[in-house]
C-alpha cells in the first residue's frame, strides 16, 4: 500500500479537475518519482471503483548523461573558448583537458579560435572573437525544463546525433473519478480475524474482494485407485441384487478345478503352455474329492448324464497340474461342488478378483486382470432368466451394449451333475473384465497407465468418483 | 475362442444367398455367428503393409465371420453356405452317404503294430470323381489347415493327408520306421531325403518347424506306403511329392493319422462331408477299409447319424418359451438337426448328422432351438431366486480399511501379483531360496517368474515410475500375496497384506509408525504389550540396521516396519530415504 499521504493528494488533484489528470504531470508537479504515483494509482484501483485509470503512452525528449553535463557546465567548445587567455594557450596544453579534443574542433568550425602553427615553442591557440553565445547549452536548457517543443525537429535530431538528447517512451495513467470516488481512503482488510469476530469491528471494515477466478488449494489427502473404485461399485451392484461374495483368495488352482471340473477337455487350447501359467513349484495339487474326481473322469472319457462325453483318455496327471487360475469360474466350481454336498438351496454368487493368462501383451491385454463373475443356481432357470438378470445387472451399471463387454451362458449338465447337484437345477452365469469398463469410464487407452507400477499417480489423484448409473458411459 | 472365415461376397451370391451387408450381418447374428468385419484383400494389405503394396490387390469384398470354436462344419465356405441355406429354408440338409466302390474292392489301409510307439490310429476314405476348380481347391486346402490348427491341435492329435489316388496303388501300409530308414521326395522338393535329413531341413521352415517336436524324439517315425513302396506321407510332418493333388485330380485318397481315435474320425467326417458336394454323386463318399495290427477291420468314414429323443417341454422350460412340439421340430430342422414329432406325447426325435460333432448332449440341441427361435425373441424374465447377500469377511475388512487409509493421506496403488525373482529377493537383500514363493514354469519374460510374496517391491516400483511427482509420496496397497503352504490341496495359499510406504527427503519413520497407530486404532487394538499391540526391534536385511521393528499384536508377529536399507533404495532406482510398513491383515478377521 502506497503512502496514504500521496493517495490523498492524488485524490484531491483528481477532485479539482473536471476531466482528469496525467500521472506524469502529477509526479512533476509534486516533485516525486513517477513510480510513486503509479503505485498510488494501483493501490486506489485495488480499493474498488474509486478512480478509473487509463494507461497511455507518450514520447518525450530527455537529456543524456553527457547532455546533462553540458547543461550544467556548458558545451565542450564554450569551455575551450573560456579557458584560452588573451595571450593564447599552447595546443598541447589544451589537448590535456578532458573536453579539449571535441571542444577544439567544434570551436574551430564555429571560428571562435585560431591556431598559430608557426608560433615559437609549438602551435598556439588564440581567441578570434570577443565573446560567444553557447547555443547548444541554451537548447539543452529548454529540453531540461520540458520545453522541447520550442526546438525545431532538425535541431533536436542534431543533438540526438551528438548523443546529448534521446527520445523516450513514457507510460502514464490518465486518471479520472470512478463511480465511488471519494477523497478519503478506507483501508481494506484481507481476511476476517478472530479479533474482529470478538470485537465486532468487522461491521465497520471493508474487505478486499476475493479473486474467484483463481483455483483453490488442493486438499492434503490420499486417493483410492480408480480400478478399485469401479470394483467397489460392481460389488455394490451385486450386493444390491442379493448376490453373496465368493472367497476368491486362491490364485493358485489345480487344472482339475480350473478346467476338468468345468468339462473342459484336457486337449483344449486354453490348457496350452501359451495360454496358461503352469507352476514348477508347487507343481502339483495332491488332494481331490476322490468320488467326484472319478465322476469327472468318466464324463470326460465315456460320457454319462445324457452326454456322449469327449471319448478320450482322461489323465489324472493333467488334472493335478497346478496353474495360476485362468478364471474365477474355478472358484464357482468349488462353491457349486460344496453346495451339492448339502441339501440344495438356491444361491446367487459373485466375485471380482484377479485371473492370469500367459498371453501376448498389448495396449489392452495384461498377463493378469480382474474378472467379474455372477452365478445363479436354482431349479428351472431359463435362458430368459439369464437374459433378464443380465439386463438388470447392466442397467444398474448403465451399460446398454452389454453384449459386447461380457460372456454369459448356462453351465453344462456334464459339469453340474457329476458334482451331485439335483437334476432340475440350472446354473446361469456371466462374466466380464473389470479393466475394460474402467478404461471406458476414465478414458484410458493403455491398460498400463491404469494397472501396475507404471501408473500415473496424477491420474489417480485426479480421477472422479464412480457412480452408477454413471454419467460418462 | 473363435475362428475367422474370410469369404468373398460373390461366392455367397453364386449360391443364391443375396444380401446387403446389413442383411448379412443380421443373418449371421440370427444364426449365432458374428460378422466381425467387412473388408477386402486390398484393405487388409494396405492396413498391414501400407498403401503402396496394396495397389494391385483385389478389392472384392470379404466377410470375416467369427465362428464358435467347436463348429468345424462352419470353417469353410461350403459348410457355411450349406448351413445358412438350410437355416433360411432354401435347401434341405443333405444326407451324407458312405458307398462301396462301383467296381472292385474298397481301398485298404493296413496298420502295423510299430505305429503304437508313436501314432497308433489311422482312418481313410476316398472322394471319387471329384471336380476341382481353383476356388474349390483353395477351399479344400484351407479347410485342412484350419482343422489342423483347431481340432487337430496343431497336428499333434490328428494329421490329414490328401493324395491323388490315380498316382498310387493300394493296399496302403501305415507303419513306423527309424528315421534313417525312411527316404522319399517330400512335397514340393526336387530330390529324396531321409527322414533324419528332413527334420533338419524343416528346422528353419517357418510353417513346418512347429510340428517337428511331435515326433522328433521318437525312435520311429510314422510313414504310409503304397503297394509299390511309394511314400504317401510322413505324418504329421509332410506328404510325399509323388501323390500330391492338383486341380486335375479326380479321385482323392484321404488318410488321417492320430493319437486320438475319436478326433481322427471326426476330422475325416468333416473333410468328406464338406467336399463330397463336388463328387459326381454329390454327398456320397467311397469307403475305405482299415486293417488293425490284430487283424480286425473297420470301414470308414463312419458318417454316423445319431438319434436323440427329447421332449418339447424340456426345450420350452430350458429356453423359457412356450412353443408347440411341431414348431420346435421345425426350428431344429433349420439348424441341420432333422427333427420330427414322434406322436408319443410331446416327444421329438432329433437326428444329429456327422457334421455336428459338437452336439453331445440334449443341452446342445436346446441351444440350437434357442438360436433358431431367436435370442432376441425370448422374453426376459427375472429369476425368482430369493437370497440374502453376504460379503466375504476378508473383502469387507479390506474395503473398510482402504477408505480410512486414503482418508489418512495415503494413496492407493495397484500392482501385479506376478513379478521377477529379483523383485522379491535380490532387490530386497534376500535370497530367493528363503522365500516361500510359488514359481512359474513357463514365463514368457522375467516379469512373470514368481507370484509376489510381499507387496513392498510393487510400491517401490510405483514410486520409481512417479519420481517427478511432488514429495512426499505416500502410497498403500491392500492385496494378496501368495505363499507355499503344504496344508492346502494345491500346496499354496493367498495371504492378504497391507503395505504402505513414505518417500521423502527424510525417512519419516514417525509417519509410518503413526499410520500403524492409526490402523490399530481402526482395528480396535490398543497400544499395549500382551493383549494390545507393540513394536520391538528386529533385524531384516531389507531395512537399515537399527531402524526396523516387528509388529506384535496380542503376542503374535503380524508384520514389520522400518526405514529401508540404502542398498534397497538404490536397487529400486530411488534416491530419497523411505520408510515402509507391511503386515498381514487376516489376524484381524
Amino acid at each position: 500500500m502506497a503512502d496514504t499521504g500521496v493517495l490523498e493528494t492524488l485524490l484531491q488533484r483528481v477532485e479539482k479537475v473536471d476531466d482528469g489528470v496525467d500521472s506524469l504531470d502529477v509526479a512533476t508537479s509534486l516533485g516525486v518519482d513517477h513510480q510513486v504515483i503509479v503505485g498510488a494509482v494501483k493501490s486506489l484501483q485495488a480499493l474498488g471503483d474509486v478512480i478509473s485509470a487509463e494507461l497511455r503512452s507518450s514520447k518525450h525528449w530527455e537529456l543524456t548523461e553527457e547532455g546533462t553535463e553540458i547543461a550544467e557546465q556548458g558545451s565542450h567548445e564554450s569551455r575551450v573558448f573560456s579557458c584560452i587567455p588573451l595571450e593564447g594557450l599552447a595546443q598541447s596544453e589544451l589537448m590535456k583537458l578532458p573536453f579539449g579534443k571535441i571542444g577544439f574542433s567544434k570551436a574551430m568550425s564555429n571560428k571562435w579560435i585560431r591556431v598559430d602553427k608557426a608560433h615559437e615553442g609549438g602551435p598556439r591557440i588564440f581567441r578570434t572573437v570577443e565573446s560567444i553565445e553557447d547555443q547548444v547549452r541554451e537548447k539543452l536548457f529548454l529540453v531540461q525544463k520540458g520545453n522541447s517543443t520550442q526546438l525545431e525537429e532538425k535541431e533536436k535530431n542534431e543533438l540526438k546525433k551528438r548523443k546529448l538528447l534521446s527520445e523516450v517512451t513514457v507510460k502514464s495513467y490518465w486518471i479520472t473519478k470512478g463511480n465511488s470516488f471519494s477523497t478519503t481512503i478506507t483501508k481494506q482488510e484481507t481476511e476476517l480475524t478472530p479479533e474482529m469476530i470478538a470485537s465486532g469491528n468487522w461491521k465497520e471494515k471493508k474487505f478486499k474482494p476475493y479473486n474467484f477466478e483463481a483455483m483453490g488449494v488442493a486438499p492434503d489427502c490420499g486417493h483410492l485407485h480408480p480400478l478399485m473404485k469401479v470394483r467397489t461399485q460392481f460389488r455394490q451392484i451385486f450386493l444390491e441384487m442379493g448376490f453373496t461374495e465368493m472367497p476368491t483368495n486362491n490364485f493358485i488352482e489345480s487344472s482339475f478345478w480350473n478346467f476338468d471340473s468345468l468339462f473342459q477337455p484336457q486337449q483344449h487350447p486354453a490348457r496350452d503352455q501359451h495360454d496358461t501359467f503352469f507352476l514348477s513349484d508347487p507343481a502339483h495339487a495332491h488332494q481331490f474329492p476322490q468320488d467326484y474326481l472319478e465322476r469327472v473322469k468318466k464324463v470326460h472319457s465315456e460320457g454319462g448324464y445324457g452326454s456322449q462325453g469327449y471319448k478320450y483318455d482322461w489323465k489324472i496327471e493333467e488334472a493335478q497340474k497346478n496353474i495360476l487360475r485362468t478364471h474365477t469360474t474355478a472358484v464357482s466350481a468349488r462353491m457349486l461342488y460344496k453346495l451339492a454336498q448339502q441339501k440344495f438351496t438356491p444361491v446367487k454368487y459373485f466375485s471380482i478378483d484377479r485371473v492370469f493368462r500367459n498371453e501376448t501383451l498389448d495396449a489392452t491385454h495384461l498377463a493378469e486382470f480382474h474378472q467379474i463373475e455372477g452365478v445363479v443356481a436354482d431349479y428351472g432357470l431359463t435362458l430368459g432368466d439369464l437374459m433378464g438378470v443380465l439386463h438388470q445387472f447392466f442397467t444398474k451399471l448403465g451399460l446398454k451394449k452389454w453384449v459386447e463387454v461380457g460372456n454369459s451362458g448356462v453351465f453344462r449338465p456334464e459339469m453340474l451333475l457329476p458334482m451331485g447337484l439335483p437334476e432340475g437345477v440350472s446354473v446361469i452365469a456371466w462374466g466380464l473384465s473389470l479393466e475394460r469398463p474402467t478404461m471406458i469410464k476414465y478414458g484410458i487407452n493403455n491398460i498400463r497407465e491404469l494397472v501396475g507400477h507404471k501408473v500415473n499417480l496424477q491420474m489417480v489423484y485426479d480421477s472422479p468418483i464412480c457412480r452408477n448409473p454413471p454419467t460418462h458411459f | 475362442p473363435s475362428c475367422h472365415l474370410t469369404r468373398k461376397k460373390n461366392d455367397l451370391e453364386a449360391v443364391r444367398l443375396t444380401y446387403t451387408d446389413e442383411e448379412f450381418d443380421e443373418l449371421c447374428f440370427e444364426f449365432g455367428l458374428e460378422l466381425d468385419e467387412i473388408t477386402s484383400e486390398k484393405e487388409i494389405i494396405s492396413r498391414e503393409q501400407g498403401d503402396t503394396k496394396a495397389s494391385g490387390a483385389s478389392d472384392v469384398i470379404l466377410y470375416k465371420i467369427d465362428v464358435p470354436a467347436n463348429r468345424y462344419d462352419l470353417l469353410c465356405l461350403e459348410g457355411l453356405v450349406r448351413g445358412l441355406q438350410v437355416f433360411k429354408n432354401k435347401l434341405e440338409a443333405p444326407q451324407y452317404k458312405r458307398v462301396s466302390p462301383l467296381s472292385g474292392e474298397p481301398q485298404k489301409l493296413i496298420i502295423t503294430k510299430e505305429t503304437e510307439a508313436v501314432r497308433p490310429h489311422a482312418v481313410a476314405a476316398v472322394l471319387r470323381n471329384i471336380t476341382f476348380t481353383q476356388e474349390r481347391y483353395d477351399s479344400f486346402i484351407e479347410l485342412q489347415e484350419k482343422l489342423h490348427q483347431n481340432i487337430c491341435r496343431k497336428r499333434s492329435l490328428v494329421a490329414i493327408g490328401t493324395h491323388d489316388l490315380d498316382t498310387i496303388s493300394g493296399p496302403f501300409t501305415y507303419t513306423a520306421k527309424p528315421p534313417g530308414d525312411i527316404s522319399f521326395k517330400p512335397l514340393n522338393q526336387t530330390k529324396e531325403y531321409t527322414a533324419t535329413q528332413l527334420m533338419s531341413l524343416y528346422k528353419t521352415d517357418s510353417h513346418l518347424r512347429h510340428y517337428l517336436h511331435i515326433i522328433e524324439d521318437k525312435p520311429v517315425y510314422p510313414v504310409i506306403y503304397d503297394s509299390n513302396g511309394v511314400v504317401l506321407s510322413m505324418p504329421p510332418i509332410i506328404n510325399g511329392d509323388h501323390s500330391k493333388i492338383s486341380l486335375k485330380t479326380k479321385n482323392v485318397f484321404i488318410e488321417c493319422t492320430a493319437t486320438d481315435q475319436t478326433k481322427a474320425k471326426t476330422v475325416l467326417d468333416m473333410m468328406v462331408t464338406m467336399f463330397s458336394e463336388y463328387c459326381a454323386q454329390p454327398f456320397t463318399v467311397e469307403e475305405a477299409e482299415v486293417v488293425y495290427p490284430d487283424g480286425k477291420t473297420c470301414i470308414y468314414p463312419e458318417l454316423a447319424y445319431r438319434k436323440e429323443k427329447l421332449s418339447s417341454k424340456f426345450i420350452n422350460q430350458k429356453v423359457g418359451i412356450n412353443e408347440s412340439t411341431e414348431k420346435i421340430a421345425q426350428l431344429l430342422t433349420r439348424m441341420c438337426l432333422l427333427s420330427q414329432a414322434t406322436g408319443v406325447g410331446d416327444e421329438i426325435e432329433v437326428e444329429i448328422p456327422p457334421t455336428r460333432s459338437d452336439v453331445i448332449h440334449a443341452c446342445d440341441i436346446m441351444e440350437d432351438a434357442a438360436i433358431a427361435y431367436g435370442f432376441n425373441n425370448i422374453t426376459r424374465t427375472t429369476p425368482r431366486t430369493y437370497t440374502v447377500a453376504n460379503q466375504f469377511p476378508l473383502n469387507k475388512l479390506t474395503e473398510l480399511l482402504r477408505q480410512d487409509l486414503a482418508a489418512a493421506g495415503f494413496t492407493e496403488a495397484l500392482n501385479f501379483a506376478l513379478c521377477s525373482q529379483e523383485d522379491i529377493a535380490d532387490k530386497l537383500g534376500k535370497k530367493i531360496s528363503e522365500m516361500r514363493a510359488v514359481h512359474i514354469s513357463n514365463p514368457k519374460t522375467a516379469e512373470f517368474q514368481v507370484a509376489r510374496t510381499t507387496l513392498l517391491p510393487g510400491l517401490l516400483k510405483t514410486i520409481a515410475a512417479n519420481r517427478k511427482m511432488p514429495l512426499p509420496l505416500k502410497l498403500f496397497e491392500i492385496s494378496d500375496v501368495v505363499l507355499k503352504d503344504e496344508t492346502k490341496d494345491v500346496g499354496a495359499r493367498n495371504s492378504r497384506r497391507f503395505c504402505a510406504v513414505y518417500y521423502n527427503k527424510s525417512p519419516g519413520f514417525e509417519v509410518i509408525h503413526g499410520l500403524l497407530d492409526r490402523t490399530m486404532q481402526l482395528l480396535e487394538v490398543k497400544p499395549a504389550r500382551g493383549e494390545g499391540y507393540h513394536i520391538q526391534t528386529a533385524d531384516d536385511s531389507t531395512y537399515f540396521p537399527g531402524r526396523c521393528a516387528d509388529i506384535f499384536v496380542r503376542g503374535k508377529n503380524v508384520g514389520r516396519l522400518g526405514v529401508l536399507h540404502p542398498d534397497v533404495i538404490n536397487r529400486f532406482e530411488l534416491t530419497m530415504p523411505c520408510s515402509a510398513l507391511e503386515m498381514d491383515i487376516e489376524p484381524f478377521l
